[in-house]
């Protein structure tokens, strides 16, 4: 057993650290929310081909550092300390983590050009009826000649406008909650009859609905066999699942860390708020969530390759631990800043936002709790 | 004892259920219903209709403009209000500063300031706390120094609740610098068209514009308009601060907004049956439905014990932290049942944008609504001061 990072790994936390705090700046980042297409596609570029940052979790053959879960969950954390808004989670951990999982000529064609900045993927699955079940799903794809023809409509598809690319889930067999029917496919988000609607989500991305109304894609963008691809979803979900917890712990060690910075020079009654007691207890509440959250993110990063119903009890565990913390952190940063706490102004609100939504994505604490049930806990 | 309306408070009740199904704006409806957010003619057009009925003020004595009902009748009255989905009316002129005046103010500042109060005519707003004095008001240090039959103010609020709107301010304002904090403070009644009152937006999480910083510099304010004795403002202020927390229970919204999650989860899906049959989700419900009967069931003592001649007193604390509790879970079940959906981000319809939310209806203000409802236990006085005071004028520790 050993938890200590490699100095490949420190390094890549130091540069990408340092790098941020240049460019990630409270200001800078609400800059790029508010700019036309909602980011700075300049810092992208500088994370693949200045930093190396994209390649960091793909193997050497492929033009990466060599890494794997490890790489992607420290560099999860270093964005979700400054609230980043990169698809690193969808271009990255997703569309990554299902390319290295399928191999062959598409994954060889397409990781390079993740590594060098080229690509951005955003992962369509969610649906409007389907909640957190990844079988829950309505768009087909019909066998069409060669290649396939796709229907139907995909929810709150994250950095969809910005993608050069769609992972998308459905189905080419089955009824609509079959565990069998399932499939894979990365296709050009450009292809003809995709219609998306465009939106800011409420922690600073930018998402959209997707409607594919009879596109037509190539028999090659199918990832894996056709009809037997949940395995695969579940899998980079899981992986996706982890990368969110380690984004959380960066969240929320940066709403504990702000508050206890504004505690200390807050004063009334003739003392800082940090000498109540009743706060002091409540910051270290806090401290022990985000402590407990790195441990819970670390015991499932090292799952990760586990056979599946293991990985799936330990992800659950760990985004039911998470869930929680991001809520419990989130809340008692706002209510120890008093009102200062909820203006549009100060950074505090904005990490709070974010930890609100990691709550659910991919699951909520509910959703994770009873998986983790099934899985364990035999009648 | 006993539980059920007698046939005269059925009657009420079917009485104010129909003027309120006749009377209610339909456009304001409509606003509402799109999630638009509400302009100042929004919440007056109804405030109005109110006002025209004598129906304004439930609270009020008679005397001043009140209807005489009694406590039973006015939990009905909120009730139905709050059942029918009514936009509530600004408490600031009726909850806070109305009650004030009638109760420490001069024959001519009753005749001066209640009926714009009543008819809507005047907006108030409440200028209490300051960039550095918010739990502890008290060491607030807007200035007001006497010169001739004029106070001339100076010092900045925060915080400021609609100020963008408001015709009348109600300030604590410090007029003897010399005196232990709570006793060198005035009340003063401030028209915001004075020269040197200047209202600033702050944009608060969900992206709305409810609360202000107001700064004021030379401001002239006429000595007849302070309320009560010079330096003895702080009487008034924790006349009104016990008013003000008893409002802040909100039951009947609550109960009103109870419902609303129980629609929502009925409509969602989650897997092959609507969220309500989720064990998890429905044993929430049920836990904030229990809890709410229990706040609601010591509002009703305490109202109780206020018909019998008690004040209300520090135990309105205990309503004020359960009732800004319950709101907030109320905003946390909501933005878990709309799933997905409670991501993207829908500021209302810009000028002339007629483009649907994305999701369901219900949907789009989730997220915005929780992020704002963190404030219920921030105002008012926060649940922590709260809790103070329960344990010094309850506990006695
Ligand atoms: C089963 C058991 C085994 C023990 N074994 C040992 C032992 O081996 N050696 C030994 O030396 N002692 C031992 N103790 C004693 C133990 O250390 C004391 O009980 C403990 O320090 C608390 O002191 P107290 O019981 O006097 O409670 P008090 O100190 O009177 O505390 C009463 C309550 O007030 C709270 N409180 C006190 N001060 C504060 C504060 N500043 N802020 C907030 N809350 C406060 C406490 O948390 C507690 O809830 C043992 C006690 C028990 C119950
Ligand atoms: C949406 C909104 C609307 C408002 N509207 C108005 C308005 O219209 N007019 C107006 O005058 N004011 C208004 N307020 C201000 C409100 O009353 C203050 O925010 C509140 O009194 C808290 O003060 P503060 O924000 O300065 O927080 P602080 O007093 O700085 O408190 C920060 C934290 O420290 C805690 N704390 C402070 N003292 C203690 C203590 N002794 N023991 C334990 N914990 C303590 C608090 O509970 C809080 O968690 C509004 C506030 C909000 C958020």
């Amino acid at each position: 057993m050993d938890f200590s990072y490699t100095e490949t790994q420190d390094m890549i936390r130091e540069t990408l650290s340092r790098f941020l705090a240049d460019t990630y700046d409270f200001d800078s980042r609400s800059k790029m929310i508010a700019s036309s297409s909602g980011r700075d596609p300049g810092i992208w570029k500088a994370l693949a081909q200045d930093l190396g940052m994209l390649g960091a979790s793909f193997s050497e053959d492929q033009g990466g550092l060599g890494g794997g879960h490890l790489e992607n969950a420290l560099i999860m954390e270093e964005l979700g300390k400054v609230i980043a808004i990169e698809p690193y989670l969808q271009t990255v951990v997703l569309g990554g983590g299902a390319l290295k999982a399928v191999g062959g000529a598409v994954a060889d064609a397409v990781i390079p050009e993740i590594i060098n900045g080229n690509v951005i993927i955003a992962f369509a699955y969610a649906e409007p009826q389907g909640r957190y079940n990844l079988a829950n799903i309505r768009t087909t794809a019909k066998k069409d000649g060669a290649g396939y023809v796709l229907n139907g409509h995909k929810s709150v598809v994250y950095a969809a406008p910005w993608a050069t690319h769609l992972l998308v889930t459905a189905r080419t067999g089955g009824a609509t909650s079959d565990v069998n029917g399932v499939s894979l496919f990365l296709i050009d988000a450009n292809a003809k009859g995709i219609v998306r609607r465009d939106y800011p989500t409420v922690d600073g991305f930018q998402a959209s609905e997707i409607y594919f109304e009879n596109a037509a894609i190539p028999a090659d963008a199918l990832l894996g066999d056709e009809g037997a691809g949940l395995p695969l979803i579940e899998r980079i979900v899981d992986e996706a699942t982890v990368a969110v917890c380690a984004e959380s712990c960066g969240v929320t060690a940066k709403l504990h860390q702000g508050t206890l910075e504004y505690a200390r020079q807050r004063n009334q009654f003739g003392q800082p708020i940090s000498r109540f007691q009743v706060l002091q207890h409540r910051m270290v509440d806090m401290f022990m969530e985000v402590e407990q959250s790195k441990s819970m993110t670390t015991m499932a990063t090292l799952k990760l390759d586990l056979p599946a119903a293991e990985r799936m009890a330990a992800v659950s565990a760990c985004k039911a631990k998470v869930s929680r913390s991001a809520k419990f952190v989130g809340q008692n940063a706002i209510q120890t800043h008093g009102g200062i706490g909820i203006t549009q102004e100060l950074a505090i609100g904005h990490f709070f936002k974010r930890a609100t939504m990691i709550e659910n994505q991919f699951g909520s604490a509910d959703h994770h709790y009873d998986r983790f049930e099934r899985l364990t806990l035999a009648d | 004892m006993q539980l059920e309306f007698s046939p005269a408070e059925i009657a009420f009740q079917k009485e104010v259920r129909s003027f309120i199904a006749e009377n209610y704006p339909e456009n304001l409806r409509s606003v509402q219903d799109e999630g638009h957010d509400l302009s100042k003619e929004d919440f007056l057009s109804w405030h109005r209709i109110l006002a025209k009925k004598g129906w304004i003020a439930p609270a009020w004595p008679v005397e001043y403009g009140g209807t005489g009902w009694t406590a039973t009748e006015r939990f009905i009255w909120s009730e139905e209000l709050a059942a029918a989905d009514c936009v509530g009316t600004m408490p600031f002129g009726l909850s806070m500063v109305g009650p004030v005046i009638y109760t420490f103010g001069t024959p001519e500042q009753k005749a001066k300031f209640l009926p714009g109060i009543l008819s809507g005519d005047d907006w108030w707003c409440q200028g209490y706390s300051e960039p550095g004095a918010g739990s502890d008001l008290a060491s607030l240090r807007t200035k007001a120094v006497r010169d001739g039959d004029d106070y001339v103010v100076n010092g900045q609020k925060t915080w400021t609740t609609m100020a963008q709107h408001a015709d009348w301010g109600f300030f604590l304002v410090r007029t003897d610098s010399d005196a232990k904090a709570q006793e060198g403070i005035s009340f003063l009644l401030i028209d915001m068209k004075s020269p040197g009152v200047t209202v600033r937006p702050i944009i608060t999480l969900g992206g709305e514009h409810e609360v202000n910083e107001v700064w004021l510099e030379e401001v002239r304010v006429p000595v007849a308009n302070r309320v009560y004795e010079e330096n003895k403002g702080w009487t008034c202020a924790k006349f009104l601060l016990a008013h003000e927390r008893t409002g802040i229970a909100a039951v009947a919204r609550s109960k009103r907004g109870v419902e609303k999650i129980k629609a929502i989860a009925r409509t969602e899906q989650d897997g092959d049956r609507p969220l309500i049959a989720n064990p998890f989700f429905k044993r929430k419900i049920s836990e904030l439905e229990i809890d709410l009967t229990a706040l609601e069931f010591t509002e009703l003592r305490s109202l109780a014990g206020e018909a019998s001649g008690k004040g209300p007193g520090p135990e309105s604390s205990l309503l004020k932290i359960k009732g800004s509790e319950i709101q907030q879970r109320i905003t946390e079940l909501a933005l878990e049942a709309v799933g997905h959906y409670g991501a993207p981000y829908f500021r209302g319809f810009g000028e002339g944008d007629n483009e649907h939310p994305i999701g369901p209806d219900y949907a789009h203000r989730a997220a915005p609504t929780y992020f704002n409802t963190r404030k219920t236990t921030i105002y008012g006085g926060s649940n922590e001061i709260q809790r103070n005071i329960i344990a010094k004028m309850v506990l006695g520790i």
